[in-house]
């Protein structure tokens, strides 16, 4: 079958930092992928590589099997900024109107797309007012659907949900399952991993510009961690910031709660949790399945966040 | 508490380029510029290039000519040609060479000048020297006028006696055989060459009568259309700022992320900036067009009967500075950077191409100078067309020149704005 987007070996160097180091995944169509990496992984070189806006050292994109060069056109694919690329002294309807019209659409089709945007993006009522009325997260639906008013079977966004409050995101995120119905491929890149775990059918974890998994949650997790579970011990008070950790443990930022994955659970949990003891007198713990986090931090050896 | 505050602010000051130049070097480049043009005004080893119409072709008029001619200050012209060559200059041709902006003065001789009573109450009678002016330069018919004065008693003091002494005759009645041969010796004394300082002085209670003709269109404010040159400089001056304002826009959408999405649609860069280029010439035009309205509205400003030389000028001057702004944008990082280079590089090229203050008013080599600016062809070509009446084909170099500059930089913007394309 044709994937719609397909990149191999993907490199792209910015003096002596490899942005890119032969990243190679590819998108089926009407999939929703999540790329995830932390900051400076290389996620927004490579959806900028995917829109034409980076030159690639070396390798190749194809969308739906026709490899595509820099300067090529891609009527296919719709692309999402981080930023709020849309003219806040403009109307909503002027944006799409503006947009459509740049990319191509006319006439009929014009105002009919514009119309299915609003609708879409939950702004029909608001069409005629100036974006920069508009909230964070109406701006962000808005900047969303100007990428689609061309009717694209690809749609790339960086950071989509960026600044949105939990309300928006959600709302966004079933703007995009709506587009996914519709067989519109989907590649977005977050920093929330929940997120991505609860609304990407697929992710793809990018590090130091290499695609170091790809998968359902379910498979990175056995990929990655095998049939494993977390415990995670609250302790009554944080434990000493110099406090030396036993192997495989991560503690969080208020140095009270600390994780470790574990196999067997009758051998391992007492053994960790008389680790943890050591570290401080504990108030409570739980046994959970891995999630993308642990996924994540098992396989980049640091949080999504650093 | 006021140590770490300092520190911070001058570590600041000490890494931002822009404010350090807008601190330190505009200011001392300013004076400069102004030291510059208003310290030499007027070059004192220059001459003055004036043309000379010679109507009474007497011994009078010839002799006047002859010492203007020898005067250190002018440069005299008598010919078409400047090299000498060509027919004699006439009034009509002498007056064309004022209107045209070759020179600032044609001292007419006319006819009657040498039999013409210089003295007397009856001033009307009188034949007068004209010095045919063009006001944009209000030293040069000042500075003629006193060299005739020298010259009308220098050059030929014995016919100003002659002068004299029949008015004297007229009114007082005849000379006695014993006066007259007294005032012949006196007259033989003028007419030499080494006549004594005392004569001088005495020769300096005379004038020659001149008189200063303004051959330029007039308007209700007295003088040529002065109007013209300060709402074509302030015009260009604020049209420079408000092209490299519209073409920041560019560096607004790059920051916004609509550059991006611009550059990812069918428009392209080339697109782009076309669309930024149309949409800024339409702004400069409708700028200039306000302000020259508002000139014609309110100070008499001649501009419907000026409209196509102004459409021109202002198509052309438009197109111009918005390629100008778009290089400035172009070239900038941010729109701090932006308001920094612009503001210098606007400032500097009004005041030394005229926008601040006449280029006319200026010594010639500062207004060669000039002309590696912008604003001083676009203001040429303005003052050609209202001041100077000007024909639309004798627009053809600062039409040309402007076209230049807007391809050129035209080019340079397309080439500095492929930054924007690929990373």
């Amino acid at each position: 079958m044709t994937q719609a987007l397909e990149v191999a070996g993907a490199a792209k160097s910015f003096g002596e930092t490899k942005a890119l180091a032969g990243a190679s995944f590819a998108v089926r169509q009407g999939e929703l992928v999540g790329l995830l990496g932390p900051n400076g992984a290389g996620k927004t070189t490579m959806i900028k590589a995917i829109a034409g806006r980076v030159e690639l050292d070396a390798g190749s994109i194809s969308l739906f099997g026709r490899e595509v060069k820099r300067k090529d056109k891609r009527p296919d694919l719709g692309v999402v900024p981080q930023e709020l690329a849309v003219y806040k002294l403009l109307t909503a309807r002027e944006n799409l109107e503006a947009f459509g019209a740049l990319y191509g659409v006319s006439g009929p089709a014009l105002k009919e797309r514009v119309n299915w945007a609003l609708e879409w993006s939950g702004l029909a009522d608001r069409a005629k007012e100036p974006v920069k009325k508009f909230s964070g997260g109406m701006q962000r639906r808005l900047n969303i659907a100007c990428s689609l008013i061309h009717k694209p079977r690809i749609l790339l966004l960086d950071e989509p949900t960026v600044g949105v409050d939990p309300q928006s995101r959600e709302r966004i995120y079933d703007m995009l399952a709506v587009l996914k119905r519709e067989g519109v491929s989907v590649v977005l890149t977050t920093h929330h991993l929940e997120e991505a775990e609860r609304r990407c059918e697929r992710v793809v974890i990018i590090d130091h510009g290499r695609i170091v998994a790809s998968g359902t949650t379910a498979e990175l997790v056995t990929q990655a961690l095998g049939a494993t579970r977390v415990l995670a011990v609250h302790l009554a008070e944080p434990h000493a910031e110099n406090a030396e950790l036993a192997d495989g443990w991560t503690s969080d930022e208020s140095r009270s709660t600390l994780r470790v994955t574990v196999k067997d659970l009758v051998v391992d949990v007492p053994r960790r949790l008389a680790e943890a003891a050591g570290l401080g007198a504990v108030r409570e713990m739980n046994v959970t399945g891995a999630s993308l986090q642990d996924v994540f931090i098992a396989l980049t050896g640091r949080e999504l966040r650093e | 508490m006021i140590g770490p505050l300092l520190k911070i602010f001058v570590t600041n000051l000490r890494r931002d380029r822009v404010v350090q130049a807008m601190a330190f070097l505009l200011p001392v480049l300013f004076f400069s510029i102004f030291a510059l043009v208003f310290g030499q005004q007027r070059d004192p080893t220059s001459k003055v290039s004036i043309a000379l119409v010679d109507e009474d072709q007497t011994e009078y008029s010839r002799r006047l000519a002859k010492a203007l001619s020898e005067e250190g200050a002018l440069s005299v012209r008598t010919h078409a040609e400047k090299d000498g060559t060509g027919p004699l200059l006439t009034r009509e041709t002498g007056t064309a060479l004022v209107k045209d902006g070759i020179v600032p003065v044609t001292v007419v001789l006319p006819k009657g000048l040498q039999s013409s009573p210089s003295f007397g109450a009856d001033n009307t009678n009188r034949v007068k020297v004209q010095i045919l002016s063009d006001p944009s330069d209000p030293i040069a018919p000042q500075m003629v006028l006193g060299l005739l004065q020298k010259v009308g008693f220098t050059a030929a003091p014995d016919v100003m006696a002659d002068q004299g002494m029949a008015m004297f005759e007229k009114y007082g009645g005849g000379l006695t055989a014993q006066q007259r041969a007294a005032v012949d010796d006196w007259k033989k004394e003028l007419a030499s060459p080494t006549a004594s300082s005392t004569t001088q002085d005495v020769a300096e209670g005379f004038a020659l009568p001149a008189e200063i003709v303004n051959v330029m269109q007039a308007n209700s404010f007295g003088g040529p259309s002065t109007v013209s040159f300060y709402a074509a400089g302030v015009g260009v001056m604020f049209l420079l700022f408000s092209c490299s304002g519209a073409g920041g826009s560019l560096l607004d959408e790059e920051e916004s992320g609509t550059l991006g999405r611009l550059l990812g649609s069918r428009a392209g860069m080339n697109g782009v900036l076309a669309g930024k280029f149309v949409f800024i010439v339409l702004l400069a035009m409708t700028q200039m067009t306000v302000m020259f309205l508002w000139a014609a509205l309110a100070f008499q400003l001649p501009l419907a009967s000026h409209l196509a030389g102004f459409a021109v000028m202002t198509f052309f001057t438009a197109a111009a500075a918005a390629s100008f702004g778009l290089v400035l944008a172009t070239i900038s990082r941010s729109r701090a950077q932006l308001s920094g280079i612009s503001t210098i590089l606007i400032l500097t090229m009004s005041a030394l191409g005229g926008s601040m203050f006449p280029r006319f008013f200026m010594s010639e080599t500062m207004q060669k100078i000039g002309l590696v600016t912008f604003n001083a062809w676009a203001l040429d070509g303005y003052i050609k067309v209202f001041w100077r009446n000007a024909a639309m084909t004798e627009l053809w170099p600062q039409v040309l020149v402007l076209s230049a500059l807007t391809v050129v930089f035209l080019t340079l913007a397309r080439f500095f704005a492929r930054r924007w394309e690929t990373l």
